[in-house]
């Protein structure tokens, strides 16, 4: 291992050396290396072992298309698997050879932190080559907002490794004017990686401290992503010392290192002399350029002085160990074996389209280049320049590999150690789409994507199968361009940040109280209030008597509530609802149900009718939104005449329900003014009124089955409210509880949840919930689709209870029901649970379910199919708590 | 990621939006007086056009409008974007 960096040359800074370690060796580079270019400046071959076969690999490319250079990063920041050549060298870098196919991290690893920044361009340019220079500077002298983004640090492309220095001159001069320039904006270490609609564009930027996902909408996108060299198969082409004629030419030009003493060049076009050339400058002994081409057939250009040309001829194996030392040619009248340990190859020159290609943009076979370019379709507002759009590209051999007897160490995807071997089994088993192959043979499935092996992996199917060249091009390019850690992704919108949290005001007594909290939808609701060291079972179970027995109470701020004002109102909601909501008295409450066009319920609620122009709706915790759109979509859309205006007042109010036999108890002894005996507020009334020195709306509805009062109040003093409730109903033996003993208490009574209970293919019929829908006050959504057949069915599933026969046999909620206790399968299912509770009250467990012909077959007996066997339930109606609904008036 | 032209709000990310199907479907006005197979087309059947179609869209975290816009199917680009009651002035597919 002896260094190869020149004495001289090179853009890297020497004043500035960089410690490094390598598989646990120190090592030294320069502030401007890859951790590519300094592992071969240091005369390290073997950078990674090969995903399968376990074979050395080396360097092949310079940029994101290397398919063997692969690490496992340790430090500063973990990275499972990267390319050696994307990697910055920085001081205190750590990596080694990626293990097999790459080893997840512990999880207590940090992530790699990301934040998300949005902006927006006139023109965003992608790639700053020189076309990418080209078109920034000329989008800037129309005045125009500019964007360029470059996924390498530095800015000038490929033109650094051009053998003319005038190329990487005038780029540099270029570039020099555009950073000075206060109109663009130039990310580097920012890779695009997909190009969506509308000119939007997502770009990774490897930025520290935090890497940045950036999402730009610009008016003009400008695809400058240059060319990727692609390699030739041949016997042992994976071995370390083989490289990219451009990227050697470039190891010598960008970071002042000599990738071999003495090279072969082996080509198919004119750019692989222009490499020869560079190489030869550097004092690289170039002893052979060979030239698939025979005689002078499209080349131009001499081989580098003291280089034998070998025209015709073909390399067939690589000899080393594992270094290059000799190269197998073939040609003449006898093969011959030329010692190098640099063989520098060039297949000839692919555009890189993926971008263009994600977006829509089509690609035709250019036969002059030997290569796929675009065709010129694709959106209005990108454009594809320079060498992506195959200007300037040198024409080619169409040369795909190196033909022979074994083609099993003809490496075409390294990553997925994939060869030629493999794509002529892959059409053995009868394979014709390059598609297909590529899924066969997981060639182009890797990082990489298939930048040095999708167009080989075309070409050699075209061939093979006799077909023209061209008759299939590479396989579908998709987001993203290169490897994003999910972790850019989310950005910042990780633990807490994930999703809005939203809370009630008595959240914070709650809180305090050490409430177990679950999530509805946003909003965090108190599941129960544990005493001591109660489990939730025996919390729960206490919860649940004390609203049987004396009283509870509930924060149920988080219901929806929607006004809905107008003189129109009860005309809409006739309309809305399966019942009638305009012959609603004022200061009278009624429960309805939503249903969509199909007739299915999608919520439910209450609606208080409080003027006779205003109503106050309430939906389900988690569907208020979606029912406050509905209602605006049939406003707007199909009924505009209708004077009718909603709004959305679920965070205006907050709700406390006292639910129990002495929950007018509780109402009393908070001072109200409002007479709360049962003849001057019957059930399903509403008053407004004064408790506790509160201006309070009251509403005599129950979600239990007891006597109860919900008292909403502005938002400001729900929890002024709700702790004076638990101060006047502590002598009552008042106990707040959450929404597991609200589950219980209302399954009891056989109140279905929607979305619980109903997924979207339950009627109100099914909910046995016929007598509110109102066929005589008119149409209304869903009334046409209850009359349809499927509707009408008599099989139809029916919510009914289900009973265990062993009382202490608590269902799996979703356990599926069969009409009978075995059978081989396919056992034909009658229905599944939807909700299963321990019953205090009922002093066993029960089970509400959707059961077909379920209100017939109440009083016989089905089984819920479970792994461990057949439990038998008894299907009951589904009130099985105070049927008679004697308890509501306390 | 469209950019779609709210005609009330201008051009704005497809984040803000919601999608509301095939445009121009009117709500019959005697459900009942239809036959199962005419509620049927109605409720079920839509044109699913390659092509321009009209559409209706809802700038649900914008101004909260439904608006209706004929937009290519194949290229997702946006012809024209018109108010509730307008005619397309494209005649759509």
């Amino acid at each position: 291992m002896g260094s190869s960096r020149a004495p001289g040359g090179g853009r890297i800074d020497r004043g500035r050396p960089r410690r490094f370690r390598f598989d646990g060796t120190e090592l030294e580079g320069f502030a401007g290396d890859t951790l590519a270019s300094a592992l071969l400046a240091n005369g390290v071959d073997v950078v990674s072992t090969s995903p399968i076969l376990g074979r050395p690999r080396g360097v092949l490319t310079t940029g994101p298309e290397e398919p063997a250079a692969i690490v496992e990063v340790t430090a500063p920041t973990v990275d499972v698997v990267a390319p050696a050549t994307m990697l910055e060298l920085v001081d205190g870098l750590e990596a080694r050879p990626r293990a097999g196919t790459g080893r997840l991290p512990p999880a207590s690893t940090p992530a790699r932190r990301g934040e998300h920044r949005y902006a927006h361009c006139d023109v965003l340019v992608v790639g700053a080559g020189a076309a990418g220079l080209a078109a920034a500077d000329a989008a800037r002298r129309d005045a125009a907002r500019v964007m360029l983004v470059e996924q390498h640090p530095w800015l000038g492309g490929s033109t650094v490794a051009s053998a003319s220095s005038e190329a990487a001159a005038a780029a540099d001069a270029t570039a020099e004017r555009l950073a000075a320039d206060d109109g663009i904006a130039i990310l580097s270490r920012a890779t695009a990686l997909g190009v969506y609609d509308a000119g939007f564009v997502v770009v990774h930027e490897r930025a520290r401290p935090a890497e940045r996902l950036w999402h730009v909408r610009a008016g003009r996108v400008v695809l400058a992503t240059g060319a990727s060299e692609r390699p030739i198969p041949f016997a042992d082409n994976d071995r370390p010392g083989v490289m990219l004629a451009s990227a050697a030419a470039t190891y010598v030009r960008r970071f002042g290192v000599r990738p071999g003493a003495r090279a072969v060049v082996f080509t198919t076009n004119d750019s692989g002399f222009e490499s020869a050339y560079v190489l030869a400058a550097s004092g690289v002994d170039v002893a052979a350029i060979v030239d698939v081409r025979r005689g002078g057939r499209g080349r131009q250009l001499p081989p580098p002085s003291g280089a034998e040309l070998l025209p015709g001829w073909t390399v067939t194996e690589t000899r080393g160990d594992p270094r290059l030392r000799a190269v197998a040619v073939a040609g003449g009248a006898s093969d011959r074996v030329i010692e190098a340990d640099l063989l520098a190859v060039s297949g000839g020159w692919d555009p890189v389209v993926n971008l263009h290609r994600m977006i829509g943009g089509g690609l035709r076979y250019d036969d002059a280049t030997a290569c796929f370019v675009p065709d010129g379709s694709g959106p209005a507002w990108l454009d594809v320049v320079g060498r992506a759009a195959g200007a300037g590209l040198a024409p080619s051999a169409p040369y795909w590999y190196v033909p022979a007897e074994d083609l099993s160490r003809h490496f075409v995807d390294l990553q997925r150690d994939a060869t030629v071997a493999d794509i002529v089994e892959a059409l053995g088993h009868g394979f014709r789409s390059v598609e297909h192959v590529k899924r066969s043979t997981y060639i182009g499935t890797a990082l990489d994507q298939g930048r040095t092996s999708g167009a080989i992996a075309a070409e050699v199917v075209n061939d093979a199968l006799g077909w023209q060249r061209g008759a299939q091009g590479p396989t579908s390019a998709r987001p993203p361009f290169a490897p994003v850690p999910y972790s850019v992704i989310a950005g910042s919108a990780r633990g807490r940040l994930f999703d809005p949290v939203r809370t009630t005001p008595i959240h914070a007594w709650h809180t305090a109280s050490g409430a177990v909290f679950e999530a509805v939808g946003q909003w965090l609701r108190p599941r129960y209030f544990p005493r001591g060291d109660e489990d939730m079972e025996a919390a729960v179970r206490r919860e649940c008597l004390a609203v049987r027995r004396d009283v509870g109470v509930m924060d149920a701020s988080t219901l929806g509530k929607i006004e809905v004002v107008g003189p129109d109102a009860p005309a809409f909601l006739d309309r809305m609802y399966t019942n009638a909501m305009s012959t609603l008295g004022v200061g009278r409450v009624r429960y309805g149900l939503l249903c969509g066009l199909d007739g299915m319920v999608v919520d439910d609620g209450v609606a208080m009718r409080l003027a006779p122009d205003r109503y106050l709706v309430t939906t389900t915790t988690g569907g208020a939104a979606a029912v406050l759109d509905r209602f605006e979509e049939w406003l707007q859309t199909e009924w505009p005449e209708l004077r009718v205006y909603c709004t959305s007042v679920t965070e205006q109010w907050s709700t406390v329900a006292v639910a129990g036999p002495r929950a007018r108890d509780v109402l009393v002894a908070l001072a109200t003014d409002v007479d709360p005996s049962p003849a001057a507020f019957p059930f399903m009334h509403v008053r407004d009124g004064v408790v506790a020195g509160i201006p309070a709306r009251i509403a005599r509805i129950s979600f239990s089955g007891e006597l109860a009062f919900e008292l909403n109040v502005s938002a400001w003093q729900g929890l002024a409210l709700w702790e004076a409730a638990l101060a006047a109903g502590a002598p009552l033996g008042i106990a707040p509880y959450g929404t597991e003993a609200m589950h219980v208490l209302r399954a009891e009574k056989g109140y279905p949840i929607v979305g619980q209970d109903t997924d979207g293919t339950v009627t109100p019929f099914d909910l046995g919930m016929g007598r509110i829908v109102n066929e005589a006050k008119g149409d209304f959504i869903g009334r046409r689709s209850l009359r349809r057949p499927d509707a009408a069915r008599a099989d139809r599933r029916h919510l009914v209870a289900l009973l265990p026969l062993d009382p202490r046999a608590r269902l799996p909620e979703g356990a599926q029901v069969a009409s009978e206790p075995s059978g081989d399968p396919p056992v034909r299912m009658i229905g599944h649970v939807t909700s299963s509770y321990d019953s205090p009250v009922l002093e066993r467990a029960f089970a509400l379910g959707l059961i077909e012909r379920g209100r017939d077959l109440i009083g016989r007996t089905v089984f819920a199919r479970l792994d461990g066997g057949a439990v038998p339930v008894t299907v009951a109606d589904p009130v099985l708590y105070d049927p008679e609904a004697r308890r509501r008036d306390g | 990621v469209l950019l779609v032209p709210c005609p009330w709000c201008g051009p704005r990310a497809e984040i803000e939006f919601r999608y509301g199907g095939e445009a121009h479907l009117d709500y019959p006005d005697d459900p009942q007086g239809l036959t199962d197979e005419e509620w049927a087309a109605f409720l079920f059947m839509r044109t699913n056009a390659k092509g321009d179609a009209a559409e209706r869209w809802f700038h649900a975290a914008g101004c909260r409008r439904w608006f209706n816009a004929v937009r290519n199917t194949t290229s997702h680009e946006f012809i024209a974007a018109y108010r509730i009651g307008e005619r397309a002035p494209r005649a759509g597919a």
